[in-house]
């Protein structure tokens, strides 16, 4: 087979960044979290490519969860939008995002929650999107409600939204969740406490945006999401494309 | 250059299938696709049980070992209708599927190549951030045993992650998140 120089790597992330596997205040972590140590695999052509999808992946309105069934979904209407960068804050563009959340009540569109909030036969729970050239990407939704759950006692999960991330390469590959500021059920929540790294934690926590959000109609919030970046070789100082 | 802190991964939560599963995720090439193998397998967690709410996300070079990414000097147009990408939600036992082609073998840089393979993300409720593995192929003991990733695990590791034959194109794969049979993971 011919010779092939493999290109950059992507930085791995800081400690403290990501949550363990094995987390005992989320109990469900219990059964599911290896036991064993990862091993540590080298990034060659199969980590450093990925899936890249695009708008063939995106039904026209996909952005919009809030005119389901051909009415007005009940709640906060909320803007969610924000960059996906990678952490040398280079724009990630055409990138798929996929969100899904719970309605203004605190209940999803799923068999499985059976919790006694209503569904809303008008909101949707899921939406797709594509990033633009600058990485830029926008929803419209309903703000979602806390809901219950049986970690422990009297537990709820603070009001989120899911995110699924794909970005350039198979390393780069993220799903996390959004929340909102100042909730005050953050305290009592381990997924959120999971991440070990308080600025970490800071991160997923989304900002008021008063200068997106629209009169009479909707409320902004802002999101940026972080990829891993690419390595730098002591012999190269700045990529060209920057 | 600014350098930004990256977003932390959290759960995927119980309910992924509002919006993860696609209607042609398991196939990586459509169904009637010459030559396509499938993999089988089942999610199972520490007690063995299955886990009936999780996602099995595939990635893989096309039977050339070439991508079709600006990654890849080389570019890869030889099949089309090829994803390279597959993702199958599992069922109510923990059942997975992916219709693929099987990979070709890799350069590895340095002059190494790299054994067929498909790189494994699984998502589910309880897991905090995905777990990835990689699947290998029974039929390529020469490519194995010269494969720079598993050459690096002990036999019983290396061994976990070669897909059994099950007659007709079929390959089974299963993943134990914890347990006596703990499938190898990877820090990527």
């Amino acid at each position: 087979m011919r010779q092939l120089v493999l290109p950059r790597g992507y930085r791995r992330d800081d400690e403290g960044t990501h949550p363990p596997l094995d987390f005992a205040d989320y109990a469900s972590t219990a059964l599911r979290s290896p036991a064993k140590p990862l091993i540590l695999l080298p990034q060659r052509l199969t980590e450093i490519t990925g899936p890249v999808f695009g708008s063939e992946r995106v039904q026209p309105g996909g952005d919009d969860l809030t005119s389901y069934g051909g009415g007005e979904a009940v709640g906060q209407r909320i803007i969610v939008h924000g960059r996906l960068l990678d952490s040398d804050a280079r724009a990630v563009p055409h990138a798929l995002i996929e969100v899904w959340q719970a309605n203004a009540g605190g209940r999803y569109r799923h068999v499985n929650d059976q919790w006694p909030a209503s569904l809303d036969p008008h909101f949707a729970g899921y939406g797709r999107a594509v990033t633009d050239a600058d990485g830029a990407y926008r929803f419209t939704t309903v703000k979602p409600g806390a809901y219950p759950w049986k970690n422990h006692p009297n537990a709820w999960r603070p009001a989120h939204i899911h995110f699924s991330v794909f970005g350039r390469a198979f390393t780069q590959r993220l799903v996390t969740q959004m929340y909102f500021p100042d909730d005050p059920l953050f305290f009592q929540d381990p997924v959120f406490n999971s991440v070990p790294d308080a600025r970490a934690r800071a991160r997923m926590i989304s900002t008021y945006d008063h200068s997106v959000t629209t009169d009479h109609w909707a409320l902004a919030f802002r999101f940026d999401i972080v990829l891993r970046g690419r390595e730098q070789t002591p012999f190269e100082s700045e990529p060209d494309d920057d | 250059m600014t350098e930004l802190g990256c977003t932390p991964s959290q759960t995927v939560g119980p309910y992924l299938a509002l919006v993860l599963p696609w209607a042609d995720g398991c196939d990586v090439v459509p169904e009637a696709t010459v030559g396509a193998i499938t993999i089988i397998g089942r999610v199972l967690d520490g007690s063995g049980d299955p886990i009936p709410d999780g996602l099995v996300e595939t990635w893989q070079a096309d039977p050339d070992g070439r991508f079709d990414h600006s990654d890849d000097p080389r570019g890869a147009q030889s099949y089309p209708g090829f994803r390279g990408f597959g993702r199958c939600p599992t069922d109510e036992a923990g059942n997975f599927m992916i219709r693929t082609l099987k990979p070709g073998t890799l350069p590895a840089g340095g002059g190494e190549t790299e054994a067929p393979h498909l790189d494994v993300s699984v998502f589910a409720r309880g897991l905090l951030n995905r777990v990835v593995t990689r699947i290998y192929f029974p039929d390529e003991a020469e490519a194995n045993a010269a494969d720079p990733v598993l050459r690096e695990l002990s036999t019983r590791d290396a061994r976990a992650l070669i897909a059994v034959p099950q007659g007709d194109g079929r390959l089974r794969f299963d993943i134990h998140l914890q347990g006596p049979h703990e499938t190898p993971f990877f820090h990527v």
